[in-house]
């Protein structure tokens, strides 16, 4: 589960990381009295909060350009807030359809340090899982305000990693080391050791999948201040942190993910137009891959799990064809344990309910497989029978291309 | 022999009350293994039945197997639980523990991994369909049946496999069946981004096994094991692989379906993947469908 930046901001206060000074609105007739909270003396920075990444870049429908804006006055701010709220930020992320800016977020703007050879005074900071050893690892650049994956690329060597061992979780030595290879010293290693310790501690204790810091900044005045903050939950954690299910912001996600996953459905919304509805998720993934593999171009990711009862699978189609770019359903059902006629039953259902008339080749295979295909055949509907899952790809191709 | 476990491998079911644990406890049961002892706190004493089957309940796992003498334990306890239910598998000694298991925090099993570290229990999944290690009775009946794979699909034979996902497992089982080739071990190690047991331990383990005598190695997108087990492969394993990376038209960034199924950057595509499979000499399956025949493309059993 992802969050916005004012409120990954605000837990980070909690937890004693020192951000800028900020105050969120929704609505245009609070903004006046959030920017009299803060002290404009460096000016605000103005910013859009949407998940997606690309904000400063991006440009509204309106015309109106970037998602983050530096104001170096009150009246100004004000003027940026209310050409971005309400309206609709497409970013390099979001897609064409853009999304909503529902929330501005005000922050005092930092007077950025200069570093002796001229640069921006920014760092990166961010705290995952390493999967190489299973344990937190913290990774730190001197190279920030970029894209951490360039750094990565081109110079290595200026990225810094340290490996936290869950036992006894995080040692001062290593928030030393992280400081320290950030070339700081005086105030600002100090202030640098207490963040990276407060930044982890927020990690483990809210069951975070990942936090991210970039920029961390040095202000002229002395100050290290983490400018940008993005931040993501671990699903499988949440049920031990109602506060943090309180941050889901149900805007920011897909209308037919929330809805499939009412029915325990694992749906991804895709390019293509063969819709697929698979149980098991690595066959799900294979089911997408072999549709393109026969020049198909798969509309979805759908898991029904172990189980594809008749509800599942009415629900299914319901988002499938939810889709208008949908053209044709491939169903691929590996009945182990469940039996096969059960599904063929709920699918012969499904398809009556919701009045299908799109293609639809079903592959069964499984326990009970023989009485599920009879199902299907004595069903009078027009549902083709695929006998392995690349006889049923070349089928829904072949009848979705020639259309 | 086969690997991690045998026809006579004793097991107990830690959630053998719930339904989910049950069901796959009469499955397990109905396969003719030797499953002895159900663990379920508080319900010692108590017998779960089945088609003539009494399966004593203990209280604590330690318990279970002093009295029945398993070795092997398959988690069925849900998700909050479910970690301590491992840890108490190490506690006791066990050879393996077996986390069925979907929806564990990671931070859980950050923590139950390192505490096993260096301890003789191993840890399979979590988030995983179980192990088989078929029976040479009418459909594989007889075999040891540990988690939710469909027992009948089997034929006890000498292809390993190893996969993260289930039922992509069970697509490889079933080809090979169809295809008279028998398995010595299926094990499905799990699609969590932190596992007890990685595809090249397993890799390992059907390399020194005398009944083993080629392998299927069913990977996905996301995370490194894949490739760090390839490279061993091309190294050091003296029996022919081949090998299918699900995920090739996968989005960036997106979770498909399994937790760890998610492509972080660019070494973790399915195309990168599959390319350093055939680098190490490994036959790679075009498609699902294709993944037997790509092993008997370099082996003839």
């Amino acid at each position: 589960m992802n969050i916005h930046e004012y409120q990954a901001k605000t837990l980070f206060e909690k937890f004693g990381v020192a951000v800028p000074k900020g105050a969120a609105v929704q609505t245009a007739k609070e903004i006046e009295g959030a920017l009299a909270q803060l002290d404009g003396t460096n000016g605000y920075m103005v910013k859009s909060q949407i998940h997606a990444g690309g904000r400063g870049k991006g440009t509204f429908t309106n015309g109106f350009k970037g998602g983050v804006k530096f104001s170096a006055t009150k009246e100004k701010a004000l003027e940026n807030a209310q050409a971005m709220l309400g309206n609709t930020l497409v970013t390099a992320q979001t897609g064409e359809a853009g999304r909503k800016v529902q929330t501005i977020y005000f922050t005092e703007a930092a007077n950025l340090g200069k570093r002796p050879d001229g640069r921006d005074d920014e760092y990166y900071l961010a705290i995952l899982l390493d999967r190489a050893t299973s344990c937190p690892v913290i990774v730190a650049s001197t190279e920030g305000g970029m894209e951490i994956e360039h750094v990565a690329h081109h110079t290595p060597e200026k990225i810094f990693k340290v490996q936290v061992d869950p036992a006894v979780g995080l040692q001062s030595f290593q928030a030393r080391q992280i400081a320290f290879s950030l070339g700081f010293s005086g105030e600002i290693f100090k202030q640098c050791v207490t963040l990276v310790t407060k930044l982890y501690q927020f990690y483990w204790d809210k069951d975070c999948a990942m936090v991210e810091v970039n920029p961390l900044l040095v202000t002229k005045e002395g100050k290290l201040l983490a400018l940008d903050a993005k931040v993501s939950f671990d699903d499988n954690a949440l049920f031990r942190h109602p506060d943090v299910v309180a941050l889901r912001d149900l805007n920011e996600e897909d209308a037919k993910e929330i809805e499939a996953s009412k029915f325990g459905l694992s749906y991804i919304a895709l390019d293509g137009n063969i819709a697929c509805l698979v149980n098991g998720a690595g066959l799900a993934m294979s089911t997408m891959d072999i549709i393109q593999h026969f020049g198909g171009s798969p509309a979805n990711f759908l898991d029904v799990g172990g189980g594809a009862t008749k509800d599942q699978v009415t629900a299914a189609f319901k988002i499938i064809l939810g889709d208008a770019n949908v053209k044709g359903i491939m169903v691929n059902i590996f009945g182990g344990i469940m039996d096969c006629n059960v599904i063929a039953l709920g699918i012969v259902e499904a398809v009556k309910e919701t009045g299908l008339k799109l293609p639809l080749v079903v592959r069964l295979e499984g326990n009970n497989v023989e009485a599920g295909k009879a199902t299907l055949a004595a069903s009078g509907l027009t549902i083709v029978s695929g006998d392995s899952m690349a006889d049923a790809a070349q089928k829904i191709v072949k009848l979705v291309n020639n259309k | 022999m086969s690997i991690l476990v045998h026809e006579t491998t004793r097991l107990m079911v830690q959630g053998i009350t719930g339904d989910f644990g049950a069901r796959h406890a009469r499955l397990s049961l109905d396969y003719g293994t030797q499953l002895v002892a159900g663990v379920t706190p508080g319900k010692g004493g108590q017998v779960f039945e089945h088609n003539g089957f009494k399966v004593p309940i203990f209280n604590t796992v330690a318990e279970a197997a002093k009295q029945t003498g398993a070795t092997v334990s398959a988690i069925f306890v849900p998700p909050p639980f479910a970690a301590d239910a491992i840890l108490e598998c190490y506690d006791a000694d066990l050879d393996l523990a077996v986390a069925i298991t979907e929806g564990i925090p990671v931070r859980d099993m950050v923590r139950a991994k390192r505490a096993m570290a260096g301890r003789r229990t191993r840890l399979i999944g979590p988030n995983c369909p179980g192990l088989v290690t078929p029976g040479r009775g009418d459909k594989s009946h007889g075999g040891c049946r540990i988690g939710i794979a469909p027992g009948y699909i089997h034929r006890r034979g000498n292809v390993g496999v190893v996969s993260r996902s289930g039922t992509l497992t069970y697509e490889a089982v079933w080809q090979l069946t169809c295809r008279g080739k028998g398995q010595s071990t299926c094990v499905g190690i799990g699609g969590d981004p932190v596992n007890g047991t990685s595809h090249l331990d397993v890799i390992k383990l059907f390399n020194d096994d005398p009944e083993t005598d080629a392998i299927i190695m069913i990977g996905e997108i996301g995370g490194n094991a894949e490739v760090e087990a390839a490279r061993w492969i091309k190294a050091h394993c003296k029996k022919p692989v081949a090998g299918f990376i699900a995920g090739a038209t996968a989005p960036a960034g997106r979770r498909m379906g399994h937790a760890g199924a998610v492509i972080g950057g660019a070494e973790d595509t399915a195309a990168a993947k599959i390319k350093i499979f055939e680098e190490c000499g490994i036959s790679v399956a075009a498609t699902p469908s294709d993944m037997a025949d790509a092993l008997l493309r370099i082996w003839k059993g």
